[in-house]
């Protein structure tokens, strides 16, 4: 039997303000076990998205569905109940600067479990073996490159090892070791928890290498979706603009403005 | 024409600030009673507090301290000078330490507290919200006003009234030094009357209420500023801002209404 997906997006809407939504009859069902890309050009709805599956935000129309829970539906228990069942990683990694490495990771297993003092703290090393930084436990954040706070926050994110794990951004700002390191990890992680993963972003090129299957995102709609090769190989001209980084194309160069003669006042002359 | 439509646009414009000031009014307000409700944590795990009394507390205890001696030093100084007018120079041990428990420990105090500690926990609250800290505990499934906003204020609370009445030991000390050591007003006269004419509940009992109230208003707005801010730059800087101007102007009108309460009908409380 077929197994249900652990995120269904149905016919979702979303805006702060009614007459500009963000997010318009969006659809989408991200198989268990996966690793999905939602990508689109900055300002696109998909940060927004991200929050609707975190229960963070609630559609304005339609329903999201996560680990067989309406968000909805759910009061703070229930939604707090779904979210230990999720990891999160944030752009920058949102690490507590007011503690190491070490307390960081162990921040979500003191918060939720009562364990003693030894077993926590082999967790916590294992959690920092999986991303290669048990050696910086004592460390902190402000110690870190953006490479290696980034891998401290994922292994807080998966400290109470998640059925899901949502990446926001996670190639931002990253040298291309870095950017190795993550792309390597996001996919090993998601193999070796059973997890599934969703990863949000505009770094088109480098995240086509690591997802299942993508959905592309422009102006709060869905416009195109399939696996790498297909999103590669796709006609659709934004898609094709956006994965080849072309500087023409729906997308214009310049912002609308009016007329350039107008503005310099070359007509009257 | 134009100046009715001129006019009516600054109605508007007064209309629409005075209503966001009650609307913020009342957001402050279902903020202070959420954190109050979600206090469980910051006094089950009670070392939570106990971290953020010493940052609020005892790291401002130099300030408050150094405050408090000169503050008796000066009442001292221009005590004895009214005082020795009328002959009353034995009384000056009686003017300090009433000025300071019942006025000035607490406000002064309150007012230090305030710029010192305040300021700090609006600064860490609200760079906390712009850098997705706040954002990533909830992702966690943990309550950030039960993790680090009631932590943050119980600590504020519980260390004011301390630091008032050290503001207020410390003057008493000062004004020792000034009032005994320096000028010579006799050291049994200096504290035999401060002993018989200070009351333990029409003075220092409603000093110390004072103390807690200012505690609690000062705490309350510092973490509130710190929570509702622009997570920016700018928003964190104003909100600091803010913190200060308006728990200090708290500090002062609170202390007239319970001074009007507390000490009505022949100096003392009924």
């Amino acid at each position: 039997m077929q197994q249900s997906p652990i995120v269904e997006i149905r016919n979702v809407s979303f805006g702060y303000d009614p007459a500009r939504p963000v997010l318009r009859d969006i659809d989408l069902a991200i198989a268990r076990g996966s690793v999905v890309g939602i990508m689109g050009q900055s300002g696109c709805g998909k940060t927004t998205l991200l929050r609707i599956i975190m229960g963070a935000y609630l559609p304005s129309g339609g329903t999201a569905r996560v680990l067989g829970e309406l968000t909805g539906k759910l009061d703070r228990e229930g939604l707090y109940r779904m979210r230990r069942k999720t990891g999160m990683l944030f752009q920058f990694g949102a690490l507590f600067t007011d503690l190491s490495v070490y307390d960081n990771v162990a921040f979500p297993l003191r918060e939720h479990a009562e364990l003693p003092d030894e077993l926590l703290r082999d967790l916590v090393l294992l959690k920092l073996q999986a991303v290669g930084l048990r050696g910086a436990a004592h460390l902190m954040p402000a110690e870190l490159s953006g490479g290696m706070a980034r891998r401290v926050a994922l292994a807080r994110s998966i400290a109470l090892d998640p059925q899901l794990i949502l990446y926001d951004e996670p190639f931002t700002g990253l040298d291309p070791i870095s950017f190795g390191v993550i792309v390597r990890l996001i996919r090993e992680l998601n193999d070796s928890l059973g997890a599934t993963s969703i990863i949000v972003t505009h770094d088109v090129q480098e995240a086509l290498g690591v997802v299942d299957y993508v959905y592309f995102m422009a102006a709060g709609r869905v416009i195109a979706q399939g696996t790498p090769e297909e999103i590669r190989s796709s006609a659709e001209p934004f898609v094709n603009q956006f994965v080849n980084g072309k500087s023409e194309g729906p997308v214009p160069f310049h912002y609308a403005a009016p007329e350039y003669g107008a503005d310099l006042e070359l007509a009257a002359a | 024409m134009p100046i009715v439509a001129a006019l009516r646009q600054q109605l508007e414009r007064l209309g629409a600030n005075v209503t966001s000031h009650v609307w913020r009014l009342g957001f402050a307000s279902r903020f202070l009673a959420y954190l109050v409700m979600h206090s469980g944590t910051a006094l089950r795990r009670f070392h939570l507090t106990i971290a953020e009394i010493y940052f609020a507390g005892v790291l401002s205890l130099i300030v408050i301290l150094v405050s408090g001696l000169f503050v008796g030093m000066v009442l001292a100084l221009q005590g004895y000078d009214t005082l020795q007018r009328f002959g009353a120079s034995e009384s000056l041990g009686v003017l300090v330490a009433l000025s300071l428990v019942r006025e000035l420990g607490p406000v002064v105090a309150g007012l230090l507290f305030a710029s010192r500690a305040g300021s700090a926990i609006t600064a860490e609250i609200g760079l906390m919200k712009a850098t997705e800290q706040l954002s990533a505990m909830e992702m966690m499934a943990v309550d950030p006003v039960a993790r680090v906003v009631a932590p943050r204020f119980w600590g504020g609370v519980i260390s004011m009234p301390l630091l008032a009445a050290l503001f207020s030991a410390m003057g008493i000390f000062g004004g020792y030094l000034v009032g005994v050591q320096l000028i010579g007003v006799d050291a049994g006269a200096f504290w035999s009357q401060m002993q018989a004419a200070v009351d333990l509940r029409d003075d220092i009992v409603n000093g110390v209420i004072k103390s807690i109230v200012f505690g609690i208003a000062v705490t309350w707005i510092a973490v509130f500023e710190g929570y509702d801010a622009p997570p920016t730059a700018e928003g964190v800087s104003r909100a600091t801002t803010r913190t200060v101007v308006t728990s200090s102007l708290a500090v002062l009108a609170l202390d007239f209404v319970l001074t009007a309460l507390m000490f009505t009908g022949g100096g003392h409380a009924q």
